[in-house]
Formats: C-alpha cells, structure tokens, sequence
C-alpha cells in the first residue's frame, strides 16, 4: 500500500513538472538549454512546493487530528491557516516584509496565534461540536482581520494583488520563494514524523501514555508548534489551501489501520499526491486566468468532509 | 522480598506524603470513598503527573528508566475505557509491547478469550469487551508491577472472576499488583488492602481485618447489621468528617 502511493507519487510528481509537455518541446526545438530553463526555473519551484505543501499538511493534519484526539481536527477547520494567512498579510502588507523566509515566520506566527487561541478557548479535549465552533469563529475571525488589514493597507492594490493567493496558488513562484516556505516547513514536518510513535501511544489515552514517560502536555504543544511552522511557512508563499490537511489523514489511518500516529506518514505521502493532482486540474482547465488551487481543493474536499461529518455521527448515535 | 518502595510521594490537594512498600507476589486492593485518592495514588506511583516524591520498583528509580524499561517495570490500567480510533483489538494489545511478539500477543488474545473480537476496531466493541482488551494491552508486558485502577468495573461475573484469576496468578509469579476497587464483594481475594481517604492512607491491613475495623465503618459511613452492609446515621451529622 505504502509503495503504491510512493508509485503514484511520483508519476504525478513526474507529470507535474513534465506537463504541458508542448512548451517544453518548442523551447527544446529553439534551443535545448531554453527547456531546461523552463524545468528548472519555471517548473521545478512549482512541484516542489505542491509535494511539500501537501505533504506538510498531511502531516499537520494527522498529527493535530491525533493529538486533539478527534478526526476533523486539521490545519483549516482549527483556522491556523486563516490565521497564517493573516500573519503573511500583515507581513507583507502593513511591516513592508519582502524576504520570503521572514513573510514564511510571519505565516507561522499567525498560524501558531490561533492554534493557541483554539487551546485556550476549547481544550485539548474538547468535544467534536466545541472543536469546531471554537474552530470556525477563530478563522472566521482571522478572515476578517485579513480583510481589514488589506482594505486599510498602504498600498491601494492590496486587495486586488491579494486575491489569487489567499486562495491558494502556484503561479509563478520562484526558487527562493519555495526554499523559503519548504526548509522551515521540512525541517518542521521531519520532526513531526519523530513522534509518530508518541502519538499512537497517546491513543490509548493521555494517563497511559505519561505513565511510559511521554508528556501529553509537552507533546500536544510541540505538536501545535510544528504543525504551525509546517502549515504557516507554506501558507505564507502558497496561500491557505483547504481540506488536505483533513481529508488525507482520513485515508492515512486507512493505510495504518487505525493508528493515528504511523499514519503520519501515509497522509505526507497522500497530502502530497491530492494537492498535485489538484494543481495538475487546475493547470488543464484552459481558461485565461488561474483558478486559485484552493477552489479546487474545496469542491473535491467539501463532499468528502459531509461524508466524514455523517459516518461520524452514524458511529456516535450506533 | 520488597520491590515496591514509594516515599514522599505527594500530589497537591489530594494526596498527603505518602510512602508505600509492596513484596513480591502482593495481591493488593485500595479502597476508600469517592475521591479519597486511590485514582491520585496510582497515578502518583505511574508517575502520571507532576507528583512529588520518588518510586522505585526493584531497585531502579522509575523516573529514571528510559521507555522500554519502563514497560518491564511497571504499567497502568486508567478507569476509562475510551479509545478514539478504530485500532483493531490485536493492535491495541501490541501498542503494549516495545518490539513485536506475536506469540505473546496470542497468548493474551486466547487468556482473555478474545479471538473473535481480535479484529475488530477496538472502538466498536461493547465497553466489557474493551476492558478485558486494555487489560490485555496491560499485561501484555509482562511488568513487575500492575497498577490497576478499577479493573473489575463493567465487567460480567464470569469476567470479574477471570480477571481475579489472572490477577492471582501474576503475583504467584512474582509480579505485584495494585487494584482499585470499588465494590468491595470481591476484596477477600486480595492479600492486602489500603483503606484511603482523604488524601491519606488510614489504614493497611488484611482485608478480613480490616472490613472488620470501627474505622473502616466510620470512613465508609456504612455499618454491618445482620450480615448486610446499612447506611450509618451519626448521631449529630455536624460531626461528619
């Protein structure tokens, strides 16, 4: 199963930077170090952020899912990316921030901000329905601010510049861009994947799991951190994209049966995969401007959170 | 032979200092009122929270083991059954173990009958049922000492003696084991009880003598009248404790 999605992984991967290939051979036609210059320059920043964006919030989302102990904990329905978001405006817009690894600390600031207001406002244990309200004011909340900030920013273009990228987009990135979001975001995401044993340790509860010299405290806010920098630095360069970071984990646990901590590692490899495909869809819709990826999430992600909303609720009323 | 040796051991606002001693092959049963403080002391031995104090099983402080000796020392059994994911019974019961052993796992799958039930995502079975799976995670181990916090709750009469059983059997080999227990039917099967309240160990005894103590009657409010257990009615209720 894991080798499959390793396989599928880089088919898409492959395709994703290789597609459309007509350019690619008009330039190779012109001159063949032209087609190398779109691969490397024009195309290679764009894969590399889509695999370690979506494989960040694989991650992300397995491990807060995990530690909050509840399936529709992620990085989106917990509003850290709005929060991100915010963080990155606020960067950019109002501080004047240009250096894409200090506008990708703004983005982690702004997600770990509201990741500790979510802890503070509903617990670590909450129920599912506090979780979530808890949740939703806090990215509706954030969207809010965002708004504001861009509305009364300096620079009259804010809003309109802004657009496309609080959506979610790939467009046009450039090296130092994606360096500057996957360094922090992959220093962030290998550490998370060290504790994947602590989090299947912590599923038969908090007590069990202390009493074998883990800190469930200490762990959920290492977690909390690091999936703030991992989501944050990402969200800082690519905008906030939705449903990933919940909906992979869902088929991670598939893969580990059940475990929410070796399924860290099957959503990174499954967040990775849907985010590509999902960049892939938008490349091949011919239309004059790019859809923000984010949209795309959304419509493919929406269904499948109504049908994790109602299984759920079918196995609490069972 | 001593192989639990507990001191100071202190939580705030429910658990005085306290020191404990445990032999090898000790069956013991902590009693005491709602809230007393046998959930506090367990958890204070299981180092579980910031409990002051030191414990050390055979010698060896448990703060200081690393995870996998951890494991051979000691291991706690919470009173809450819940387990949130859809891990099968099996896998549950290996989460016990630092490295894989099949044989052992089976071993515990067929002491605690649950063949049928083995693959079947431990949140799905009735609450019965996961008792005897995290029991089984427990033991699994193999742990010189078993901190057990009502182990015998939610279970049918056929399962509270067979828990008994292997609970008998794993102090005969040495092993200690320390349950909390909130019905008292089953306490003569013990060797030893602690009578907790208050944040103290008032009493440490046998359990015949001490379920026939005054104390025991006074701290449970309950006195024995013609063979059957009624409800103490002090004679001033201002001087209740």
């Amino acid at each position: 199963m894991r080798l499959l999605l390793v396989a599928l992984l880089v088919l898409g991967a492959a395709a994703h930077l290789l597609l459309p290939l007509t350019p690619l051979r008009e330039a190779q036609a012109i001159d063949p170090g032209l087609a190398d210059l779109i691969l490397i320059e024009l195309r290679l920043p764009r894969t590399m952020l889509v695999l370690g964006y979506g494989a960040a919030l694989g991650v992300s989302g397995a491990a807060l899912q995990a530690i909050f102990a509840n399936p529709l904990a992620s990085p989106d329905i917990s509003g850290a990316s709005s929060g991100a978001a915010l963080g990155a405006v606020v960067g950019g817009y109002w501080l004047g921030l240009t250096q894409p690894l200090l506008l990708a600390a703004c983005g982690a600031a702004g997600a770990l901000g509201t990741l500790a207001l979510l802890v503070t406002l509903a617990g670590r244990k909450a129920d599912t329905a506090t979780l979530l309200l808890a949740g939703l004011a806090i990215a509706l909340a954030a969207g809010a601010a965002t708004s504001l900030a861009l509305a009364l920013a300096p620079s009259p273009f804010a809003f309109y510049d802004a657009f496309d990228w609080l959506m979610g987009s790939f467009t046009d990135r450039s090296m130092s861009q994606a360096v500057a979001a996957l360094v922090p975001a992959g220093i962030a995401t290998l550490l998370l994947l060290r504790r994947s044993r602590a989090l299947d340790l912590i599923a038969l509860g908090d007590d069990v799991a202390a009493s074998l010299g883990i800190r469930p405290r200490r762990l959920a806010m290492e977690i909390i951190a690091l999936s703030a920098i991992a989501v944050g630095a990402c969200v800082a360069v690519a905008g906030a994209i939705g449903f990933v970071g919940l909906v992979a984990p869902v088929f991670g646990r598939q893969v580990s049966r059940g475990h929410p901590g070796k399924a860290l590692v099957p959503s990174a490899l499954i967040g990775a995969l849907l985010l590509t495909i999902a960049d892939l869809v938008v490349r091949a819709i011919p239309l004059d401007r790019p859809i923000p990826v984010g949209v795309i999430t959304a419509l493919f992600g929406t269904p499948l959170f109504l049908w994790l909303v109602v299984t759920m609720r079918r196995r609490v009323t069972a | 032979m001593t192989l639990l040796s507990a001191r100071d051991l202190a939580i705030h606002n429910r658990l005085h200092p306290t020191a404990l001693d445990v032999q090898a092959g000790e069956l013991v049963a902590l009693i005491g009122p709602n809230g007393g403080g046998k959930t506090s002391l367990l958890r204070a031995l299981a180092r579980i929270e910031g409990a002051s104090g030191v414990v050390a099983v055979d010698g060896e402080d448990i703060d200081e083991a690393p995870m996998a000796r951890r494991r051979q020392l000691l291991s706690f059994l919470p009173a809450s059954r819940d387990v949130t994911w859809p891990i099968s019974a099996r896998d549950v019961i290996r989460l016990g173990l630092d490295r894989d052993d099949e044989k052992r796992i089976e071993e515990m799958v067929s002491l605690f009958e649950l063949g049928r039930l083995a693959d079947r995502p431990v949140n799905q079975l009735s609450t019965g049922e996961r008792a005897r799976v995290l029991a089984a995670r427990a033991l699994v181990g193999n742990p010189k000492l078993l901190l057990l916090d009502e182990p015998l709750s939610n279970l049918d009469p056929y399962w509270v003696l067979h828990f008994l059983e292997i609970f008998e059997a794993a102090a005969e080999a040495g092993h200690m084991v320390l349950a909390a227990l909130h019905d008292l039917s089953q306490l003569d099967r013990f060797s030893r009880a602690l009578l907790i309240a208050d944040g103290r160990i008032q009493m440490d005894e046998t359990p015949a003598k001490l379920v026939a103590s005054e104390r025991f009657e006074e701290i449970f409010r309950i006195s024995s009248a013609n063979g059957r257990w009624a409800i103490r009615k002090p004679a001033d209720p201002r001087s209740l404790p």
